[in-house]
């Protein structure tokens, strides 16, 4: 009989730790990007236009996705695209990169190959000259995450 | 050493934006993988990448571990005269590289 409830015991231990293991490595929760996002904007409201991001509406592997990012800017010296960061809000590490520009580049666009670890909205904010900052969310799909191992959706 | 390459069009026209590609080879750890002792794979990853045209700085770029393997980066520039466009990168080792392109620009 304690033979029994001791193998009985060992395997419902094994079986907690093996699902808890797996409902870690399966699903990565949204994450808050507010609080990135107000550390560029230091408490400013980003407008929500402007921003054209382009992504495949469906993502057969996120390890490389195709991003570009096309902000309506004149780029001038008085008027110009600063700064483009893109986050990721389930990817283990959000920021996932920034972009510099000035009036030199004459015009606003950026494209990347970028990391996501499953369905989410990918947050673009646009850094303008004069502090103002525009926003672009933008949702995808990902059949088969990048960044774990055996992430899926 | 890091390998990359960067492009840019044949001839351009003055003041008219162009695009510049850059691709850099690099395996871009995230740090969330484990080889097959199961030992965690450090992070290792190109950080900074910067380009000048002519001496002066045009574009920059900081990349977190969301960017893919051998990370690709487009933009654009715009050149009144001709010169010479370099790239250089940098990975968190300290390890750099750098690649450039001659613009011709072609009057307007």
């Amino acid at each position: 009989m304690r033979r029994r409830t001791f193998f009985a015991r060992i395997a419902a231990l094994a079986a907690a730790a093996s699902s808890a293991v797996r409902a870690q490595g399966r699903f990565q929760p949204p994450q808050d990007i507010a609080p990135l996002v107000n550390e560029i904007t230091h408490g400013a409201v980003p407008e929500k236009k402007d921003v054209e991001v382009e992504l495949p509406l469906l993502v057969e592997n996120g390890n490389t996705v195709p991003l570009r990012v096309r902000v309506a800017s004149p780029m001038t010296e008085a008027d110009h695209v600063k700064a483009i960061h893109v986050f990721a809000e389930r990817n283990p590490r959000p920021r996932v990169a920034s972009f510099h520009l000035g009036p030199a580049c004459g015009r606003a666009e950026v494209s990347a190959r970028i990391r996501l670890a499953g369905s989410q909205q990918v947050t673009v904010l646009a850094e303008l000259s004069g502090g103002r900052f525009r926003i672009g969310p933008r949702d995808v799909l990902v059949t088969s995450g990048a960044c774990l191992d055996d992430a899926s959706l | 050493m890091i390998l990359g390459k960067v492009q840019v069009p044949a001839s351009v026209k003055a003041g008219e934006p162009f695009e510049v590609r850059v691709l850099i080879q690099h395996p871009m750890e995230t740090g969330f993988r484990r080889d097959l002792e199961g030992r965690a794979i450090p992070v290792h990853i190109v950080d900074k990448v910067w380009c000048t045209l002519a001496g002066k700085e045009v574009f920059r770029a900081e990349f977190g571990t969301g960017m893919s393997a051998n990370p690709y980066v487009a933009f654009f520039a715009t050149a009144s005269e001709g010169g010479e466009l370099v790239v250089q990168w940098s990975d968190d080792r300290g390890d750099e590289g750098r690649a450039s392109a001659l613009v011709d620009v072609s009057p307007a």
